[in-house]
């Protein structure tokens, strides 16, 4: 009988690829309040979240290099994965109807689709911009050896790569906990549903059939 | 300077709301600075260091007269000494000592109150005065990258910039700012902003009259005039000055980050996050059939042929 394959799942994420990825999803949401803080009044009140305007200010630069440590860790470990793919071009033709949830037919993707290896290199760039132009702007301690016209232009790059970062971060966040069901499982508890697999990454799943990646249900529940 | 309850305030920093104005606002205020008439005696920095508690470091003496060398947390105005040869009147090709007093020139147009994130940190009283409000101040110094004359200073004791207040506890009680009160040639002189531009370019027309061809009133529109002005023997070229500069205006980088983007970049994060709402209330979640196996018992993959049947 096929029920008992049904109740297995396929390991996607490691207990140490979920350490990592939600050390840099909380930092990133302490890091985005206070830089939103910063950024519009409208947001001031997230500074609270760090203790008001002064902590916010204080923590910030401190918060950010961690975040970036551990996801320069984290984009290693998704680097090759996230390259582009001759694939991907048919794929992306199909978006609006991905979009739409018309997902039929869709071409063969490996272990990411088009949206998500955007928000990979995405991130991997503006955490670049970031991490530079964070440190020129960061006082006490460096900005007084910056020329004045690095520290407003540093200060652009850093607001304008903190927007494009937090747009797809949204896109990441929706796509991951509302949209598509059943992925959020896989950076929870670290595994998806075989037919999860098979729908959304049939390369990858059969990558990982291949391999030894398939759980096994509990025998004695 | 905690924020003076009985003036005005016609802008607040990183504020979207009305600030207090429901006062019959007094008439802008100016410091009128004629460098002409200035001797470099620095009496005006003792004053500022005596009204508002003040007490640098002793530094070191590098060879020139500026003491201190730069603006600091704890010296708000600092002499700037320039000998140079003079390009034109009287003293034509002679050694000329212009002697700039430095310090906040309270622009109408505020760059540091443009990019201060901290609500209420810097103030601009209706009177003109720009005033950092330090309680509320988070040690950011996006102040240091708004202002276009290199003014704020952050201490390093509390991380709180400072610089001149142009005395608005002082003005606030109808007195003459304490440098002001203090100089002892008349260089220094406070009033209406509308009486001080008046007696400037009554003084530059004095020194036309003196040889001083291309004397001038330095109160620069690209920051929408200061409430604290020059009178400069050689307005054409305020360079001479140490570097005051020519047409200081509020970076256009500045003006990109806490102009445009700010309301633009907002918004936009605020569509985004709606936009998912909307998507799902209206395409729903992307579900995968789960009650059909993806595998048979002996480990081949179910087709999806299989599965429609």
């Amino acid at each position: 009988m096929a029920i008992v394959m049904r109740s297995g799942e396929i390991r996607r994420y490691d207990a140490n690829e979920r350490l990592n990825h939600w050390a840099v999803a909380l930092l990133f949401i302490l890091l985005a309040a206070s830089g939103l803080a910063f950024f519009h009044p409208a947001f001031w009140f997230l500074s609270a979240l760090l203790g008001g305007g002064n902590w916010a200010r204080i923590l910030h630069p401190f918060l950010g290099v961690l975040m970036f440590v551990l996801f320069v860790i984290m984009a290693m470990r998704y680097w090759t994965d996230n390259k582009i793919q001759p694939y991907d071009r048919e794929w992306s033709k199909r978006l609006p109807d991905f979009i739409e949830n018309r997902d039929h037919d869709l071409p063969a993707i490996d272990k990411y689709n088009i949206g998500q290896k955007w928000v990979f290199w995405i991130t991997v760039i503006t955490m670049g911009l970031m991490i530079i132009s964070g440190i020129v702007i960061w006082r006490p301690y460096f900005a007084d050896a910056f020329a004045i016209d690095a520290i407003r232009i540093a200060a652009v790059v850093h607001a304008i790569s903190a927007f494009i970062l937090i747009l797809a971060i949204i896109v990441h966040i929706y796509a991951g906990v509302f949209w598509v069901a059943g992925a959020l499982r896989a950076m929870t508890r670290g595994t998806v549903s075989h037919n999860w697999a098979r729908h959304h990454h049939p390369l990858w799943y059969r990558r990982m059939r291949g391999g030894r990646n398939v759980e096994q249900p509990p025998q004695n529940l | 300077m905690p924020s003076m309850q009985s003036l005005d305030v016609q802008m607040r920093s990183a504020t979207t709301t009305a600030t207090p104005q429901v006062r019959i606002a007094g008439e802008p205020v100016a410091k009128l600075i004629d460098i002409s008439k200035c001797i470099g005696c620095k009496a005006c920095q003792v004053a500022c260091m005596q009204w508002n508690d003040l007490r640098d470091d002793i530094g070191t003496t590098v060879g020139v007269y500026d003491n201190p060398i730069d603006l600091t947390d704890q010296s708000w105005t600092v002499m700037r000494f320039a000998e140079v040869t003079a390009p034109d009147g009287p003293m034509a090709g002679q050694l000329e000592w212009l002697i700039r007093k430095d310090g906040c020139m309270h622009c109408e147009d505020p760059g540091c109150l443009k990019a201060c994130p901290a609500p209420g940190a810097i103030v601009k009283y209706a009177n003109g005065i720009v005033d950092f409000i330090s309680e509320n101040c988070i040690g950011c110094g996006y102040c240091i990258a708004g202002c276009p004359f290199n003014i704020p200073r952050i201490s390093k004791k509390d991380n709180k910039a400072y610089k001149c207040s142009l005395c608005s506890d002082r003005v606030a009680v109808g007195m003459a700012p304490a440098c002001v009160k203090t100089c002892p040639t008349g260089a220094l002189q406070f009033g209406s902003k509308t009486d001080m531009v008046a007696r400037g370019e009554k003084r530059v027309r004095d020194l036309n009259e003196r040889g001083y061809q291309k004397a001038g009133l330095y109160n620069p529109a690209g920051v929408g005039g200061t409430h604290v002005m020059y009178v400069l023997q050689h307005a054409d070229q305020p360079g001479l000055y140490n570097n005051l500069p020519t047409d200081p205006t509020i970076s256009p980088w500045v003006g990109l980050w806490k102009g445009i983007a700010k309301p633009l970049m907002a918004l936009t994060l605020g569509i985004a996050a709606l936009g998912a709402f909307f998507h799902y209330v209206t395409r729903g979640p992307k579900e995968v059939d789960e009650s059909v196996a993806a595998v048979d018992a002996d480990g081949r993959e179910v087709t999806r042929h299989d599965r429609e049947v």
